[in-house]
């Protein structure tokens, strides 16, 4: 008979060691996938996975792609830390998008050094709003924020679509959706010349940066991870829990919240309906890919926006369905979940006797 | 012998010529021609449209094209990268077929002046950017004939995606061939916010019908509110593409979209040197609209008066919209003998009389 039994004890090498062989039986997969569909292996995972990055446009691109997903997927990290379920980045984006975008049509006819400093602010203000509701609904009234977060992403999405469709519209546009084309002095400057990598790329691994040594190497960033692990740990220790929820809730927030003023101001140029093509979401896989460590969650932003970016490349060069995409993203996350429960547990044979004798003996043997 | 020596020389000279010509014709590639699609080729509504125009330009032009199209391309910043890897790869001949692609269309096409590029439904034009659109504000003058002749509440439903001039200007063509038979009748609409949302269509089909409705119209991509029509036992027409396939009983007509000539000659114009951005907008004459197949709940003299009537239209002595036209509080837009200009057309912000309920702002 088949069962499932507990670990004693848990490999430390093979935590780490999943995400890459979750990575590797995706690509074994992927070249499946690709000899069924009637193409080479070689070709299909060429086009995926190579050819999106193999010029320094292709590249700039990763960047440009990646960047939100990276900032919000920070941000989350940090609350998962905290064992905060935050499912709301992608409202917090949204709402930040929209705040953001407010700011830069006040500043349509301006050429101040400030406009875009006050827009990126706005816009993070925006998101930190967004994450603080939330947060004082769990505090004050002991709500389960994943329901309040997800509902959120609903109720900016449509305040955003109010915006867009109303106050916000282009009055030169024929009342289509679209808000007018943001001044120069409110879009993002590029990094380099005929590519669309903006300043948002430099935010987004500052934003490392930061999660990474308030995490590792601040107090603050302890009283999370205690939390965390062990929320009466917490409580006895004098920390205050309230606090804790409320500061990384409003963290999340903002970076969410920039990321959304840095999609508009960057490569959209403009407020319009589809700011984000889920994210908010997408960061919540790549959190955990990157097992919510900053390093790892860099790596996992950059593969993640590389599967959208193959996902188009193999409908382009080899006429292959769109649905890859979501097959590849669909395969990374199933292998990365089946890989961790076999690191948490393993699958026996035999019936449970055999099992306890060989146990008794083990440990009479220790 | 010699008879068959002389057939042989002219079979294999004819062989030796015809390779000839047919090296020529390969030494020129085949055009490669782009598609960005805002939805799944699947949706029975506007992308299968256009992928069917792509097919149809594939089946004419033969080894003259080949064809690419990228599907469920997002409007936002996603949508640029897409236009530009279709251009980098060299395709001459790119067509974005959805409003929200207006402003990346532009911005790639700067960056390759040698492409040409062809978007559907915007207003913004370049050196290299055409716009295209088809008049199916003239189908539905005719669905509305069809409406006006088999509604018995006099009341009928439009469901209504964004408060658009396309849309607008539907629902007014809409009424007034309503009510060139039926002047009775009204139209009342309800805005669901989206394109493509069949749950959200089906419910405000089913509350349009609450309210009397016997006649189901759209303005949105997805079956839903056909459906709602066959459940409840009303008529309803489809829209961009023939729907009868999702309520037998309910799918009267529908107002289509026919893209296939016109990608057709867009892409033999490339390749004859001849393109140039201009904006295209045509109707019934050019067989870019038509209206699907009348089902036989249409009875047969109404079948032959719409006929008659689109020959009308195509013949250009019948404008959906000749004076006098009235807007939905009685004053004269176009005064009779005035037809409504394009600009007019294309910025049209109010409703004709006929049309209940408020036009949102």
């Amino acid at each position: 008979m088949l069962r499932i039994e507990k670990r004693p004890v848990e490999s430390r090498l093979m935590g780490y060691l999943s995400p890459v062989l979750a990575a590797v039986l995706t690509l074994v997969s992927g070249a499946l996938l690709f000899l069924l569909l009637g193409q080479s292996p070689a070709e299909g995972l060429h086009a995926f996975f190579i050819m999106p990055v193999s010029d320094l446009y292709g590249l700039s691109e990763l960047g440009v792609k990646a960047a939100p997903i990276l900032l919000c997927a920070m941000g989350l990290a940090v609350c998962y830390r905290a064992k905060v379920w935050n499912i709301g980045a992608e409202g917090q984006l949204l709402f930040g998008a929209l705040i953001g975008s407010w700011a830069a049509l006040q500043f349509l006819h301006t050429e101040s050094a400030w406009a875009l400093p006050l827009v990126l602010l706005a816009g993070a203000l925006g998101g930190m709003f967004w994450g603080l509701i939330p947060a004082l609904l769990r505090t004050h009234f002991n709500t389960n924020e994943i329901l309040t977060t997800i509902m959120l992403n609903y109720i900016a999405l449509n305040v955003l679509l109010y915006g867009v469709h109303g106050p916000l519209k282009d009055p030169e546009g024929y009342n289509f959706p679209e808000s007018a084309l943001f001044s120069d002095s409110t879009l993002l400057p590029t990094l380099l010349e005929g590519t669309r990598v903006h300043i948002g790329v430099l935010f987004a691994l500052l934003a490392v940066a930061v999660v990474w040594v308030l995490l590792s190497r601040t107090f603050i960033g302890f009283q999370i991870r205690v939390l965390g692990l062990d929320a009466r740990a917490a409580h006895y220790a004098g920390y205050h829990e309230k606090r804790l929820v409320i500061f990384v809730l409003l963290l999340c927030g903002g970076l969410a919240g920039l990321a959304g003023v840095l999609e508009v101001t960057g490569p959209i140029g403009q407020l319009v309906p589809q700011v984000s093509p889920g994210y908010g979401y997408a960061a919540i896989i790549v959190a955990f890919l990157g097992r919510l460590h900053p390093l790892g969650i860099l790596l996992a932003s950059l593969l993640m926006a590389l599967v959208y970016m193959g996902g188009e490349m193999v409908q382009i060069e080899l006429g292959l369905p769109q649905a890859l995409t979501g097959l590849f993203q669909g395969m990374l996350l199933l292998y990365l979940l089946a890989c961790d429960f076999l690191i948490h547990y393993r699958v026996r044979w035999g019936d449970r006797a055999a099992v306890t004798k060989s146990a008794a003996t083990a440990s009479q043997g220790a | 012998m010699a008879m068959q020596l002389g057939t042989l020389v002219r079979t294999v000279s004819a062989l030796v010529l015809a390779a000839m010509v047919s090296g020529a014709a390969l030494a020129k590639e085949p055009l490669k021609v782009g598609f960005v699609y805002i939805g799944p080729t699947g949706d029975a509504g506007y992308t299968y449209a256009h992928d069917k125009g792509r097919k149809y330009m594939e089946e004419k032009l033969g080894d003259q094209v080949t064809s690419t199209y990228v599907e469920n391309v997002a409007e936002g910043a996603d949508s640029e990268r897409v236009i530009r890897q279709l251009a980098k790869s060299g395709h001459e001949l790119i067509f974005t077929t959805s409003f929200g692609y207006m402003n990346p269309t532009l911005k790639v096409a700067k960056q390759f002046p040698k492409v040409a590029f062809e978007h559907a439904t915007g207003y913004k034009r370049a050196a290299n950017v055409g716009t295209y659109m088809g008049r199916i504000y003239e189908s539905r003058y005719l669905t509305g004939v069809i409406a006006g002749k088999m509604t018995k509440s006099n009341v009928v439903g439009y469901v209504g995606s964004f408060p658009i001039p396309e849309v607008v200007r539907g629902i007014n063509a809409f009424t007034r061939g309503l009510r060139s038979v039926n002047p009775e009748a009204t139209v009342k609409v309800v805005w669901v916010s989206s394109w493509y949302d069949p749950a959200k269509e089906l419910e405000a089909a089913e509350s349009l019908i609450l309210q009397g409705a016997d006649v189901i119209s759209q303005h949105t991509d997805s079956a839903g509110p056909i459906q709602a029509a066959e459940a409840k036992g009303v008529y309803a027409f489809g829209h961009n593409s023939d729907m009868s396939l999702y309520g037998k009983k309910a799918h009267l007509s529908a107002s289509v979209f026919n893209w296939g000539p016109l990608y057709e000659a867009k892409a033999r114009a490339v390749i004859d040197g001849s393109w140039k951005a201009e904006d295209v907008w045509l109707g019934l004459s050019a067989g870019y609209v038509d209206i699907a197949p009348m089902s036989d709940a249409v009875p047969a003299d109404v079948q032959s008066l719409v006929i008659d009537l689109k020959q009308q239209i195509v013949d250009g002595t019948l404008h959906p919209f000749a004076g006098p036209v009235k807007n939905q509080a009685g004053d004269l837009v176009a005064a009779e003998g005035e037809v409504l200009s394009d600009k007019e057309l294309l910025s049209m912000g109010y409703y004709v009389e006929g049309v209940e309920g408020e036009l949102p702002k």
